[in-house]
């Protein structure tokens, strides 16, 4: 099987993107000075968080599977992370 | 107005006998059962319809949600039956598996596979069908109390009140967590569970895992597959795709540095996996939590008018050969519904009124199985596990297969010199030894 990239393998999920508002919030200092940062760049499945050259952390919440992992390895406070608002978000047609 | 009290909540003349939140199987078997006995209930679904937030991660040992839909097998959206169970130790550049195939799983039927998105849809036509009110798209945001009780939810600026609030919004339970039934779990008893459906077609999937008709094949993974990771690979066989993905141990994750998706891509090119992929699509991608705390994790599962089910409840069961959350849903549904319907006929829905649940819950086989298996989330946290057994049997058995002219060993021979090879220490075999006995 052609190994395909996440964005494209995303492409291939429903969503529907709430555009008014991010279930998503990082604490850009706690994030840096617990780790929490790194940690949920490396775990997040869909590459929601991307660390950026400046050490922040970018949010893409429209590709979340809205799966937790994030917000469990998260420190406290460092990570806001809640479901987006009903009928948003990814919708699975397989399952 | 009297104050409220535990036992009745307040005098409000609530909007439904029962508010199920989240339309999951645990949700779907309360809200059925409860609509059949002749109660008003609403179910309360996030997704733009039941099953659009769910991922199945294993098999659904089907005996149980029968029970509930006895044309289950006949009408509901079914994959294919499971009757080969292949249990695989996998190693860089070599494998060893136990293939446990029977005819026997097949009549009566055991196990099947299910996309979630398909079969929830079913359970909730069964539900509306059976006089469940259903609200798709509506995120509850946080649950009403008065007078130290549960007595509804809120959901934006909408207001709904019941005498029983039913958790069943998944693992990370947002609303038991509210409620304070449920603490933040530790990461060590949680796994992400990174999964893709693989399109092939029909007679493809048939042919490469030995299938005849509507048969179909569950492989539990364990080693190089999650680059020695707490958890495993799996690969199940649904009509025309698979579902292929590692179940990964968060804090395992965190410790090793790696990236969940360059572990996911590692397993699905593996070179003993690869060829099962080969020429199929990534018809869809995600992940879902996998709680694996087992009976630890339970916990509280009612208070004064609220009971939590399924998921939400810690409901998962990972055995090492057999890993369960779907059946022990329908159980904990079945339970609930039993009890609420007893509390709301007597008038008392506090948490002693509701004890009812527990008490059928833990009186069956779900209960008792989370009880049995109480020792294995430690056990599978041993970490040979992940890495060193798997090696030590390609081992042994590349020195009985491999004849390089060398004379040849007895068995016995052979194994104590790889095992003198091998990291693994023969009282780490003992113990390990002991301790899966003990807890598997």
């Amino acid at each position: 099987m052609k190994r395909t990239s996440i964005p494209e393998r995303l492409a291939g999920n429903r969503y529907v993107t709430d555009e008014d508002e991010s279930h998503i919030h990082v604490d850009q200092d706690l994030a840096r000075s617990t780790g929490t940062g790194k940690r949920i760049v490396a775990v997040c499945p869909a590459h929601v968080y991307t660390e950026e050259p400046d050490g922040t952390i970018s949010v893409e919440y429209a590709a979340c599977f809205e799966c937790g992992a994030c917000l469990a390895v998260a420190a406290p406070g460092a990570l806001t992370w809640h479901y987006p608002r009903g009928g948003t978000g990814v919708q699975f047609r397989e399952g | 107005m009297s104050e409220p009290t535990a036992a009745t909540g307040p005098d409000v003349e609530p909007d439904f006998d029962v508010i199920v939140v989240g339309g999951g199987i645990a949700g779907c078997v309360t809200a059925y059962r409860l609509a059949q006995a002749g109660r008003s209930v609403v179910l309360i679904e996030r997704g733009e319809a039941p099953g659009s937030k769910n991922l199945s991660g294993g098999v659904l040992y089907s005996r149980v949600l029968e029970q509930v839909f006895p044309d289950l097998l006949t009408s509901a959206p079914i994959e294919r039956r499971i009757t080969r169970n292949y249990v695989q130790f996998l190693n860089a550049t070599s494998s060893v598996g136990i293939d446990y195939q029977d005819a026997r799983l097949a009549e009566p039927v055991n196990a099947v596979t299910v996309l979630r998105a398909r079969l929830d849809a079913w359970l909730a036509e069964r539900c509306e069908e059976a006089g469940v009110f259903l609200m798709p798209g509506v995120r509850v945001d946080r649950v009403i109390r008065e007078g130290g009780r549960v007595v509804g939810v809120r959901a934006g600026d909408d207001e709904l009140r019941a005498h029983v609030v039913v958790a069943a919004d998944g693992v990370n339970s947002f609303v038991a967590q509210e409620a304070g039934l449920r603490e933040k779990p530790p990461t060590h008893h949680l796994a992400v569970g990174v999964k893709a459906v693989v399109r092939l077609d029909e007679r493809t999937v048939a042919e490469r895992f030995h299938l005849v008709g509507d048969e179909g094949a569950a492989y539990a993974i364990v080693g190089d597959c999650t680059l020695g990771v707490g958890g495993g690979g799996f690969l199940y066989t649904n009509r025309d795709s698979l579902s292929v993905g590692v179940v990964l141990r968060l804090d395992d994750l965190v410790k090793r540095g790696l990236r969940s998706t360059d572990v996911f891509d590692h397993f699905l090119g593996h070179r003993f996996i690869a060829p099962f992929l080969e020429g199929g699509e990534i018809a869809e991608y995600g992940s879902h939590l996998v709680a694996e705390g087992g009976l630890e994790m339970v916990g509280h599962i009612h208070t004064d008018g609220m009971v939590v089910v399924g998921d939400a409840a810690g409901l998962t069961l990972n055995t090492g050969l057999t890993v369960r959350g779907m059946d022990l849903a329908a159980a904990s549904g079945i339970a609930a519904a039993k009890g609420i319907d007893e509390a709301l006929t007597s008038g008392d829905t506090s948490e002693a009124g509701l004890a009812g649940y527990r008490r059928e819950l833990f009186a069956g086989f779900a209960g008792k199985d989370m009880e049995t298996y109480a020792k294995a989330p430690a056990f599978l946290e041993r970490t040979r596990m992940y890495e060193e057994y798997g090696l030590l049997l390609g081992d042994v058995l590349h020195s009985v297969f491999d004849h390089d002219l060398t004379p040849r060993r007895h068995l016995s021979q052979v194994v104590r010199s790889e095992l003198k090879r091998s990291p693994v220490r023969l009282r780490d075999l003992l113990s390990d030894g002991l301790a899966g006995v003990r807890a598997l």
